[in-house]
C-alpha cells in the first residue's frame, strides 16, 4: 500500500518528469505499433493471395459422376485440403468467359474440360504441400492433367518467408530500441530520486522496499504509455484507411498483448534501472 | 556492542583511509572521534553502518559481522542505528513529521503507531510545534534536530553522528550537542565524529578516540605504554579552532 502511495507521490512531486516518461513510452510503442500495423496488413494481403492458391485437376470426358464424387470425398480428407469444388464443362466455359472477357469470341465454340478445384488450408500452401497434393491427385485414372502454377507458388512462398523474416527482425529491432529508450527515461527518474533512495537505505529500507514503488511506477507508466500508443496507432490507421487504402487493425487479443507489453517494458525498465542503481550504493 | 579488529580500509594502493584500527565500544558510551580531515573518522562511521566493508580486518556491530553480512541483514542493522550527517539529508518535499515518519514507514512499522511515535521524538528534540513545517522553513539547527528525531524514532542502540554540528552556528551547536548528551543519558550510545575540540573538552566524561592518517593515535579508554606515550590533542591549548595546522603528526611506533 505504501509502495503504491509512494509511486503516486513520485509522479505528483515530479509531474513533468513523469509526463516525459509516459510520452517517451507512448512514442516508442507508437513507432512499434505503426510497424506492426504495416506488418499485419502485409501479412493480410499475402494471406489473401495465398487463399487463391489452388490445384486444378482436369477430369477426362465421360468420367462417371460416382467416381468423381468418391474422389472428391477422398481428396477432402487430405490434411492440407480445405475445400474441393467440381467445375463441369459449362462451368469452366462460363468462368473462362468471365475471367478472360476479351477472348469471348474464341470461347464461343470451345469445349473446356471439367475440373476439380482444390483449395488448400491457410498456412499449408507451401510449395512442397502443393506439389504433394498435385502428385496424389494426378494418380487418379480419370485425371488428365494437374496445374497449380508451380513457379508462382514458389515465388509467393519466398515472398511470404521474406516478409515474415523481415517483420520479425525489424520488430525485434523496434522493440529493442523502445526498451532502450524507455529504460533510459526510467533511469532518469531513478536518478532524480537518488537522494531519497540513499535516505531509504540509511534508515533501513530493504532493497525490495526501495524497488517496489519504482516497479509500480514503471507498470503504470507502461500501461498509460501503451494506451496512448494504441490511440495514436488507431488514429494513424483511421487516417490511412479512410483516405488511401483498406487496412485491417489489430485484433483485440493483439491490442491486449501490446498494452501488457508496454506494462512489462515499464516494469523491466524500472527493475533494471533500480537494480543497477542499488548495486552502486 | 561494536568491535573493530585490526581494520584497514584502502580505496586504492596509495589511498589508505584506515590501518590497524582496533577498538571496542560498549552500549551506553559517548564516544568522540576526532582528528583532521582525511584522518578516517567518516570511514569508521561508514564501516559501522556497513556502507563499506573493510579491506582487511573485521567489524562487528550488534552481532552483525562485516565479512558475512547480507544486504538484508545490513538493512535490519540500520534500523537499530540512528545516523546523522552534517548536511542533514532531509527530504525537502516533506514536512518535519513526514521526514521522521518516513524512517518508520520504510521499515514496515504499524501505521497506527507512527503518529504517536513521531510526536514523541519531535517533542524529545524540541520541535513538536514545527512538525508541519518544511525543511526550508527551519533553521540549520532545527533541521539537524529533525534529522536526529528521524535517527531516534526507531529506538536505536547506537547513534552515529558525522560532524552533526559542522554546518551550525555556535548556539545551534550547543543545543544539538546537549540533545545528543541527553539521548546518551537515556541509554543510547552516541558515536560522534567532530572537529570541534571545544565541545570535546567540555564533555570530559566522554571517551575520545583520536585518529590521524587512518590510525588510532589516542584512545582515552586506554593508557598507552610509557615509551610510546603520545600527547593527545586535547592536552594542547586550543589555538583558533580545528584548522588543519593544529593537528600534530602521528607518533612513531604507536598503532
Amino acid at each position: 500500500m505504501l509502495a503504491v502511495r509512494e509511486a503516486f507521490n513520485a509522479s505528483r512531486r515530479a509531474p513533468l518528469l513523469s509526463a516525459l516518461g509516459v510520452i517517451t513510452i507512448a512514442f516508442s510503442l507508437f513507432a512499434f505499433g505503426l510497424f506492426a500495423l504495416v506488418a499485419v496488413n502485409i501479412r493480410q494481403a499475402l494471406r489473401g493471395v495465398e487463399e487463391r492458391v489452388e490445384v486444378r485437376a482436369f477430369v477426362s470426358e465421360g468420367t462417371p459422376a460416382e467416381a468423381i464424387v468418391a474422389a472428391m470425398g477422398d481428396i477432402r480428407s487430405f490434411p492440407e485440403v480445405a475445400r474441393v469444388d467440381y467445375v463441369d464443362q459449362e462451368g469452366a466455359l462460363a468462368r473462362a468467359r468471365r475471367d478472360l472477357g476479351e477472348f469471348n469470341d474464341v470461347f464461343e465454340e470451345a469445349m473446356l474440360p471439367a475440373s476439380l478445384d482444390i483449395h488448400l488450408r491457410a498456412g499449408l500452401g507451401n510449395p512442397g504441400n502443393v506439389r504433394d497434393v498435385a502428385e496424389r491427385v494426378k494418380s487418379y485414372q480419370f485425371v488428365d492433367d494437374v496445374r497449380y502454377g508451380e513457379e508462382w507458388v514458389e515465388k509467393l512462398y519466398q515472398l511470404r518467408t521474406l516478409a515474415a523474416g523481415t517483420g520479425l527482425g525489424l520488430g525485434l529491432a523496434f522493440a529493442a530500441v523502445s526498451i532502450i529508450i524507455i529504460g533510459a527515461t526510467i533511469r532518469v527518474s531513478v536518478l532524480a530520486r537518488a537522494r531519497e533512495i540513499s535516505i531509504m537505505r540509511l534508515v533501513g529500507a530493504t532493497d525490495g522496499f526501495v524497488r517496489a514503488p519504482f516497479l509500480i511506477d514503471g507498470f503504470i507508466k507502461g500501461i498509460v504509455g501503451g494506451l496512448l500508443a494504441l490511440l495514436m496507432t488507431w488514429a494513424a490507421y483511421r487516417a490511412i484507411d479512410t483516405r488511401f487504402l483498406d487496412l485491417v487493425f489489430f485484433d483485440p487479443r493483439f491490442v491486449a498483448i501490446g498494452i501488457l507489453c508496454g506494462a512489462l517494458i515499464g516494469v523491466l525498465g524500472s527493475a533494471t534501472s533500480v537494480w543497477s542503481h542499488l548495486r552502486r550504493i | 556492542m561494536i568491535r573493530l579488529h585490526d581494520v584497514a580500509k584502502e580505496y586504492t594502493r596509495t589511498r589508505v583511509a584506515l590501518s590497524h584500527v582496533t577498538c571496542q565500544i560498549k552500549r551506553g558510551e559517548f564516544v568522540f572521534l576526532i582528528g583532521p580531515s582525511g584522518s578516517g573518522k567518516t570511514t569508521i562511521l561508514r564501516l559501522l553502518y556497513m556502507e563499506e566493508k573493510p579491506t582487511h580486518g573485521d567489524v562487528w556491530v550488534n552481532g552483525v559481522h562485516s565479512a558475512s553480512a547480507k544486504r538484508k541483514e545490513i538493512s535490519q542493522l540500520r534500523r537499530k542505528l540512528g545516523i546523522v550527517f552534517q548536511d542533514f539529508r532531509l527530504l525537502e518535499d516533506r514536512t518535519a513529521e513526514q521526514n521522521v515518519a518516513f524512517a518508520l514507514e520504510v521499515t514496515g512499522a504499524s501505521a497506527a503507531t507512527i503518529p504517536q511515535r513521531v510526536t514523541r521524538v519531535l517533542t524529545q528534540v524540541g520541535l513538536a510545534s514545527k512538525a508541519t513545517q518544511m525543511p526550508r522553513q527551519l533553521s540549520g539547527g532545527e533541521q539537524q534536530r529533525v534529522a536526529i528525531a528521524r535517527a531516534l524514532v526507531n529506538d536505536p542502540y547506537f547513534l552515529l553522528a558525522d560532524e552533526p554540528t559542522g554546518n551550525l552556528d555556535e548556539r545551534a551547536t550547543r543545543g544539538v550537542f546537549q540533545l545528543l548528551r541527553d539521548i546518551n543519558a537515556s541509554g543510547t550510545s552516541v558515536i560522534m565524529a567532530t572537529h570541534d575540540l571545544e565541545m570535546v573538552r567540555r564533555a570530559d566524561d566522554a571517551r575520545t578516540i583520536e585518529l590521524n592518517h587512518g590510525r588510532v593515535v589516542f584512545d582515552s579508554d586506554e593508557t598507552p605504554p610509557p615509551e610510546t606515550r603520545y600527547t593527545p590533542l586535547l592536552g594542547q591549548p586550543a589555538i583558533g579552532g580545528p584548522s588543519e595546522g593544529n593537528w600534530p603528526a602521528p607518533p612513531r611506533g604507536k598503532r
